[in-house]
């Protein structure tokens, strides 16, 4: 076959050539930056979906944290005395908790973003990326507003904002970036393994025990901290505190195990997730 | 337009090759993690036992399923392909591939131009938002930028005929007018060429002829569709060329009506009865095996003729080999459109023990229209929703008309899917008033 596809006319961008099953190379991101309007679309269908058909709407984002901090002041922090790095508990709980939100809210829902999507996987062709990551950033609207009643703690306890502040947008990314690096190896088994969607919830929960969200790291013995540390929501929640309140040690140690850890992870969710797509409409 | 620049009659589309296979045990059921640790576990005696394999000459060929096989095709710009062929013939498998949605196993497919898939009306319509709302998310998921939306929007609400409910969620609207917002959308993606499945059989025949002449004006343009129907009608006329496929190949290709006609007259198969006398080769797997298959009038054998006067049973009998098999039996029954005139399960029966059984139901007279029957045949486990066999056509029945004492002078065909004779109950409410018998006299 000698003669040449006559392609006059088209520029060489609309060529497309379908071809047996080798793994995408690369991350595709300048597929991805033609698809933006597409990521646009999706994130604002999960947040304009999500509180449909309730009551109080978006003020669920605030008061499913609220009601958590309020929970955790009133046993550890009242009853059980539960240390707090200096800080007032309530505020101490509040903000980590607002994180964890963010973190495991991202962290599920994109693990299960290609599944609640199978409908559009099976029948249209786009970067599968898109798909985990609209659900993240839906998930930082979320944030956006429980961060808010931050504010309002930090008045209330006539705290002032530090210099530490602009740190602040790191962890968030941190945070971001940890969730999505998970959520990506997570959402790529799940396609081939129902098992993930027992899997999360454990997941989830023993993560959250295993952040100082209702306690702090210093009640972690010593010669555990080692280990401790390398989960890498540690850093980012000592980190976060420290960030809004500026009070005590700038937790370095612990955000930079938290950069290593997050790279790992997001580097290799994203080159699992790239190298198992092709096969996503075949097993969904 | 996006199109003008290309000149009618340019290749657009080479396949070179193409191939998908599906490993058939992994379509039917997934495999849970459990599943796969224990097969890794015993992997290394598999291994072992593989490459043994592999020396005797030959993959198992059970586990594995050729949806394509070799198709190797051109397509020029202008050009309205029609693709026909039974269910399962890799029909949707092919405008998957071109689609970009499954990457072909073997061979590969060079493409020109921006490519739009509408495999299913309403790709990503999410029923808790508005149609104002949907129609941006589902032109967007189809492929079209927000300006195109937004110059096109006034233009789709008016194809789509529901612009009073425009900022009511679609779950709120009927499923036709559900449908029509969605194929509004479809119809105006303006990609250089449109993979089209099946999606023009729905909605009522006045939209389906506004959608049929949408897909003409593209082809018109100089854009290329790609039509895969059952519907031979409209093969016949909107299509350029057809090509007609079976078991993943290319066996027929030419225009139009002389595919549709050979494909109706051979690859069609009519065949009232089937019987498998041997256990060991009759269709099926370990759980359960075909052995007849069979549509006869009430009183009849096979070979009789069944008129839409006449009542006539389907009757199958098969072997359940598996004792633990709680199996559903569900028959589909389909007519020359492709559109399924009715299933029948044996859902709600007594519980079958292993063996030979015989099944049957019977279908009334005046029920049936007239035209070619295909009967499917699928089963499976009770309670769940694991296909353990699956028989398209097992067997293929007509139904004749009658020269009828009913319908004085009309001899055509009776519209509907089915030819049901009803009942009917007239009462006279009032007689005419005797005054006005006069008029009615003159008239």
């Amino acid at each position: 076959m000698t003669s040449s596809v006559n392609l006059q006319g088209a520029d060489s961008s609309a060529i497309v050539i379908v071809r047996s099953a080798e793994p995408s190379r690369g991350l595709g991101f300048s597929e991805l930056w033609r698809y933006r309007e597409l990521l646009y679309f999706l994130t604002w269908r999960d947040i304009k979906v999500r509180y449909k058909q309730t009551l109080l709407g978006i003020l669920w984002a605030v008061l499913q944290p609220l009601a958590i901090a309020l929970t955790l002041s009133l046993f550890l922090g009242r009853l059980a005395k539960m240390p707090s790095g200096g800080l007032p508990y309530p505020v101490f709980a509040y903000a980590g908790i607002v994180m964890w939100q963010l973190f495991s809210q991202a962290l599920t829902e994109s693990s299960n973003s290609l599944l609640a999507n199978e409908q559009l996987i099976t029948k249209v062709y786009f970067p599968r990326l898109i798909i985990p990551l609209s659900a993240v950033l839906a998930s930082l609207l979320d944030f956006a507003i429980s961060f808010v009643l931050i504010i309002f703690f930090l008045l209330y306890y006539r705290m002032v904002p530090t210099v530490a502040m602009v740190t602040l947008p790191l962890m968030v990314c941190l945070a971001v970036a940890i969730a999505m690096g998970v959520g990506l190896w997570l959402a790529s088994l799940n396609v081939k393994y129902r098992d993930v969607r027992y899997t999360l919830g454990f997941l989830v929960q023993f993560w959250f025990l295993a952040t100082p969200i209702a306690y702090p790291t210093s009640v972690v013995p010593g010669r555990w901290r080692i280990w401790y540390g390398l989960n890498p929501m540690v850093g980012v929640v000592e980190g976060f505190r420290w960030a809004l309140c500026g009070i005590g040690h700038a937790p370095i140690l612990l955000v930079a195990v938290s950069v290593c850890v997050s790279v790992v992870i997001l580097v290799s969710g994203l080159y699992y997730f790239r190298r198992t797509e092709d096969t996503f409409a075949d097993f969904i | 337009m996006p199109t003008s620049s290309k000149t009618t009659g340019s290749i657009a589309i080479r396949c070179e090759e193409i191939g998908k296979r599906y490993l058939i045990g992994e379509q039917v059921r997934r495999k849970t993690l459990r599943e796969k640790i224990e097969e890794a576990a015993r992997a290394p005696i598999r291994w072992f036992s593989s490459a043994w394999y592999r020396q005797g000459g030959g993959e198992n060929e059970n586990t594995e399923l050729w949806a394509l096989r070799e198709l190797s095709l051109e397509i020029r710009c202008g050009e309205v392909l029609g693709i026909i062929g039974r269910n399962g013939s890799g029909k949707s498998t092919f405008l998957k591939i071109l689609g970009g949605i499954t990457k072909p196993t073997e061979g590969r497919a060079i493409i020109s131009g921006r490519i739009g898939s509408l495999l299913e009306v309403g790709t990503g319509f999410h029923s808790e938002l508005t149609g104002r709302e949907n129609i941006y998310l589902n032109g967007a998921i189809l492929g079209m930028t927000r300006r195109e939306i937004e110059r096109k929007f006034d233009e789709i609400v008016e194809f789509s005929e529901c612009g009073r409910m425009l900022d009511t969620p679609v779950k709120h609207y009927s499923s036709g007018m559900y449908v029509r917002l969605a194929f509004a959308v479809a119809a105006h993606l303006e990609t250089e060429i449109l993979l089209v499945d099946e999606v023009l059989a729905v909605g009522d025949a006045a939209f389906q002829k506004k959608c049929l002449g949408k897909l003409g004006d593209a082809a018109g343009d100089g854009r290329i569709v790609l039509f895969v129907s059952h519907n031979m009608l409209a093969v016949d006329n909107l299509c350029t060329r057809a090509i007609c496929l079976h078991e993943g190949r290319v066996i027929l290709e030419g225009s139009p009506g002389s595919v549709t006609s050979r494909y109706l007259q051979h690859w069609l198969p009519k065949f009232k009865e089937v019987v498998y006398d041997d256990i060991e080769t009759a269709p099926g797997n370990d759980i359960v095996r075909l052995r007849r298959a069979c549509v006869r009038p009430q009183n009849g054998v096979s070979s009789d003729e069944i008129t839409v006067r006449s009542p006539f049973v389907v009757e199958f009998e098969y072997w359940i080999l598996d004792p633990n098999a709680n199996l559903i039996a569900c028959v589909q029954v389909f007519n020359e459109r492709g559109i399924s005139v009715f299933t029948a399960a044996t859902i709600g029966q007594p519980r079958t023990p292993a063996g030979l059984l015989r099944r049957c139901f019977f279908v009334p007279a005046d029920f049936m229209n007239i035209g070619t029957y295909n009967v499917q045949l699928f089963m499976y486990f009770s309670g769940t929703t694991r296909i353990t066999v699956s028989w398209d056509d097992i067997a293929t029945f007509e139904i004749h008309d009658v020269a009828s004492e009913l319908r004085g002078d009309y001899h055509g065909e009776w519209p509907g899917v089915v030819r049901p004779r009803f009942d009917w109950k007239t009462e006279v409410l009032e007689p005419l008033p005797a005054q006005l018998t006069g008029t009615q006299d003159r008239t």
